[in-house]
């Protein structure tokens, strides 16, 4: 059988952007291909033992983002709120703990709708033999040693590394998040 | 009302994508060749995403019924 490899480079450290990398992991590993993600830059948080918990989501420099009350904090009043503001204006998000705040709303309406949370897609990803590999360079930089990584890992790896891993496979395939 | 009956049974409720697809593959794990499956979901993108996990991974999807706002597969292990 023609040997297929999805590769999938996580370099984002935000709560938001830790979940595609990571949904598509898991997933393509339980359909039978065999998967890795490349973490470098800050998708190197994603599995830092004590960051990956501590990811968050920022109102600033989101225009995107919805105010997002979670479904148990949904009542008259915070219906009226984000009838009027889907979302908070940019301006407040320079205000010290709005980032936190977020990420609280955030995590809180994940867990109300059934999305795992990071740390169990993490575990997801293990259990499906998705390849973890930890850019070395960034390491480096950052000043991540493995030992502050989580378990379970592949050792560091170069972009070379990576790249001959993915593309000696028949059908390789890279997604960039 | 489905006949089937399955010889294990995963209440995947109130789980969102990915959980239904990454707990059917553990469930089936379990199973031997031949057996059924129920899964349980009220995931709507469970109704697309559990037939393309059968199609690619060779299992049979005998029956999916809908009831009460739940979607229900029954799959057999290949």
């Amino acid at each position: 059988m023609a040997t297929e490899r999805l590769a999938i480079i996580a370099t984002k450290g935000t709560l938001d952007m830790a979940y595609p990398p990571l949904i598509l992991a898991s997933t393509a590993a339980s359909l039978g291909i065999e998967t890795a993600v490349f973490f470098t830059f800050y998708g190197l948080n994603i599995i830092h033992k004590k960051k990956m918990h501590e990811l968050k989501i920022a109102p600033i420099g989101n225009p995107a983002m919805p105010m997002a009350f979670p479904p148990s904090m949904q009542n008259p009043i915070t219906n009226a709120i984000s009838s009027i503001l889907p979302g908070p204006p940019q301006i407040m998000g320079i205000i010290p703990g709005m980032t936190d705040l977020m990420s609280f709303m955030m995590k809180k309406t994940i867990k109300e709708h059934g999305v795992a949370s990071i740390p169990e897609l993490i575990e997801a990803c293990k259990e499906a033999e998705v390849k973890l590999i930890p850019c070395q360079m960034t390491m480096e930089l950052f000043g991540y040693k493995y030992e502050d990584l989580i378990d379970g890992l592949e050792p560091p790896a170069g972009a070379a590394t990576f790249i001959n891993y993915v593309i000696e496979a028949d059908k390789p395939m890279i997604i960039f998040v | 009302m489905a006949t089937i009956t399955p010889d294990k049974t995963l209440d995947a409720s109130g789980l969102n994508c990915p959980l239904p697809v990454l707990k059917t593959k553990k469930a089936l794990e379990e199973l031997q060749s031949g057996q059924i499956l129920e899964v349980i979901t009220t995931d709507p993108g469970a109704k697309a995403d559990i037939p393309a996990f059968c199609n690619r991974t060779g299992h049979q999807l005998l029956e999916v019924v809908e009831e009460g706002g739940k979607i229900i597969f029954y799959l057999k292990k290949k």
